[in-house]
């Protein structure tokens, strides 16, 4: 099991909090009234004692879209496999909206609540074709008798076919996803994803092969979804990132180290001297 | 930007493909039930006439047949390579075999009515609690997809449950195997021990001895292939055909969309072990036995050759590779029978090696390529 029970390393009785097993695992539907969407808070992480994250605060309002940079090792991967369900944290508590503990379910109900990721791998259905893996990812009920019933109507087709033209790639509908080129894949992959339509979006680079024009386009993508979704892209491209002119964060070390607009960023003096010397100084 | 018509969305090439094997798969399969009827029908003299051994066979083939699709299903569709389903159907074929000696009734060797042969051999002076009920056919019938279903779903309840993938996986399926050929293998089990069950009389009042009742199971094992493959060509083609092939080829990334992959795999693995259970059924009267051997590691590694051989991924495939490779065995263990299992393997070498996809990726792709796509 890839799930390790959460440490219980503190004293048992700390009155400022409940036990573990009191904490509910969803008290309502998903409630985004007091405006974030995300709530990460105090989380820690660690693999055979490497600490991947410390006491990590981290927030998302809703709409928002949110660069998430840091050198390699920093821990967004880590972060972002916290919020789907894929790992979890020794410590530290994370809740999506006010009401649904993130905790407690697994990746499949995170994706059902709302919460759509892409990999840093394009990683795409190849032996299914453009249309299907659309179909596959629309959003609807995910047991097992309704998805042997389900039938296409057609507005369930409008929404693909748009889709596809959204992200171009209309004349490979039919196509099988693994002939696609890298960037189609990407493309295809946040096109899965939109049509989740998931309330926050993890995006771990998503300009990762593109040539410059498809990267522009992805930039274009990411800020009209932004408003209607939130957004989290993780990216190591600070050309892309600059372009996508939104609030960044940048971790070190498993830990939030600045946060604040790309220009703060930049002339903040722990991230220059984070960043002198690595390889990823590219900014 | 170019917009396809609506028709064409709705029909995407690759149905219209698997839409159009299937046609030709049951044309094909009911031409050879009511061929190979009519053939016995003639006369011995006639040079078409087809003896009754082989029609024997043929049934015989057939339920492998089954068995096959119930591999694919899993392997083929889902990516789970299950080297454990000769136990499925070793157990569908036992609950069969149980259900043939209750028919016995006094007619054994001891003429006891209450208990079979080998029980009055061990001294035993009851019927075990578990052989209760299989006097009744509906009975049986229910525990020939029961059991193996059962088995199925708690040992996929556990292994899906915990992640277990690939090649451990496909190593506990083999220890089961092994493991219930152990079992079976004791006197104390009460299923006969390293004999087995045979001897049978008759099924639902039909002599098994006469040639009418052979070619009716040949008939019914025709039949049963024809609804089975049916069935799985549905469920394939359905949306959940598609999320079982998203589980194949990247299992993460269909979690992360929200599907229930333990669920899937569940339903589908529990299914494949019924199908291959009743199987199972269908062989044990054909051959007159059913003993602890057919539940051999050996026996579920050959289903995984007809699978390779036939295509896997494709339903008719498998069907193709059962049928072809029982055949060639048939004639190599008659011509050279101790070179069989080398020709076996060297056949899943060479398809290994040149044809990947197996005879039927084989026939995909030259009538795509002829359809000019």
């Amino acid at each position: 099991m890839s799930r390790p029970a959460h440490a219980t390393s503190e004293p048992l009785i700390r009155r400022d909090r409940v036990f573990e097993f009191l904490i509910p695992k969803q008290v309502d539907n998903l409630d985004l009234s007091h405006g974030t969407a995300l709530y990460l808070e105090d989380i820690s992480v660690s693999f055979d004692g490497f600490q991947a994250i410390s006491h990590l605060n981290f927030y998302v309002d809703t709409g928002e879209l949110r660069c998430l940079i840091g050198p390699n090792g920093a821990g967004k991967t880590t972060l972002m496999d916290i919020v789907t369900g894929k790992t979890r944290p020794d410590t530290g508590s994370a809740w999506f909206g006010q009401r649904i503990n993130l905790l407690r379910l697994d990746e499949a109900e995170i994706a059902q609540a709302g919460i759509g990721r892409k990999f840093q791998k394009p990683s795409v259905f190849e032996n299914l074709s453009v249309f299907d893996n659309l179909e596959l990812s629309m959003a609807g009920t995910r047991n097992l008798w309704a998805t042997y019933r389900a039938q296409l109507n057609g507005e369930t087709l409008s929404r693909i076919e748009a889709m596809a033209d959204t992200i171009r790639l209309l004349d490979q509908l039919h196509d099988m996803a693994g002939s696609l080129s890298h960037g189609q894949k990407q493309w295809l992959e946040i096109g899965m994803l939109i049509m989740q339509n998931p309330v926050l979006l993890l995006v771990d680079e998503p300009a990762a092969g593109m040539t410059h024009q498809e990267m522009d386009r992805t930039v274009e993508l990411l800020t009209t979804l932004a408003g209607d979704h939130a957004i989290v892209v993780v990216e190591h491209d600070m050309d892309f990132v600059r372009a996508l002119n939104s609030p960044v964060t940048v971790l070190h070390q498993g830990s939030v180290l600045a946060e604040g607009s790309m220009e703060q960023i930049q002339s903040n003096a722990d991230v220059m001297r984070v960043y002198l010397g690595t390889e990823d100084a590219s900014c | 930007m170019k917009i396809p018509e609506t028709e064409d969305l709705f029909k995407p090439a690759r149905g219209q493909r698997s839409r159009r094997s299937t046609i030709v798969f049951v044309t094909v399969l009911i031409a050879m039930i009511v061929g190979v009827t009519l053939c016995n029908q003639l006369p011995a003299s006639n040079s078409l006439h087809i003896g009754n051994y082989m029609v024997t066979l043929l049934g015989k083939y057939l339920t492998y047949a089954i068995l096959a699709i119930s591999v694919d299903l899993v392997w083929g569709y889902l990516g789970i390579l299950s080297l454990g389903h000769a136990a499925f159907f070793a157990l569908g074929g036992y609950a069969m075999g149980m259900h043939l000696m209750r028919q016995i009734g006094d007619r054994g060797v001891y003429g006891n009515a209450e208990l079979p042969d080998f029980m009055v051999f061990l001294n035993w002076s009851e019927l075990p609690w578990y052989w209760m009920g299989f006097d009744s056919f509906a009975f049986t019938a229910l525990m020939i997809l029961l059991i193996p279903g059962l088995l199925a779903f708690l040992f996929g309840w556990f292994a899906f449950r915990s992640r277990v993938n690939g090649v451990y996986l496909s190593i506990i399926t083999q220890a089961l195997t092994y493991a219930l050929m152990l079992a079976f293998f004791r006197n104390e089990m009460g299923f006969g021990g390293n004999n087995g069950l045979t001897d049978f009389k008759d099924l639902l009042g039909f002599d098994l001895r006469s040639d009418d009742v052979r070619l009716g199971l040949f008939i019914a094992s025709g039949v049963a292939l024809l609804l089975v493959y049916l069935l799985c060509d549905m469920i394939l083609r359905s949306r959940l055909g598609k999320v079982a092939v998203a589980i194949r080829d990247a299992e993460d990334r269909t979690r992360f969309i929200g599907y229930r992959v333990e669920h899937v795999k569940l339903a589908l693995f529990t299914l494949s072990a019924m199908i291959a259970g009743l199987a199972g059924a269908l062989y044990v009267p054909q051959v007159g036995i059913i003993n602890p051997g057919e539940f051999a590691p050996l026996n579920s590694i050959e289903v995984v050759v007809w699978v390779a051989i036939g295509g896997r991924g494709t339903l008719f495939g498998a069907v193709l590779g059962a049928l072809g490779v029982n055949y060639a065995k048939t004639w190599f263990t008659g011509a050279y029978p101790e070179a069989w299992l080398f020709a076996l393997g060297l056949l899943f070498v060479v398809v290994t090696l040149l044809l990947p996809r197996g005879i039927a990726g084989r026939l995909l792709r030259k009538s795509s390529l002829q359809a000019g796509s």
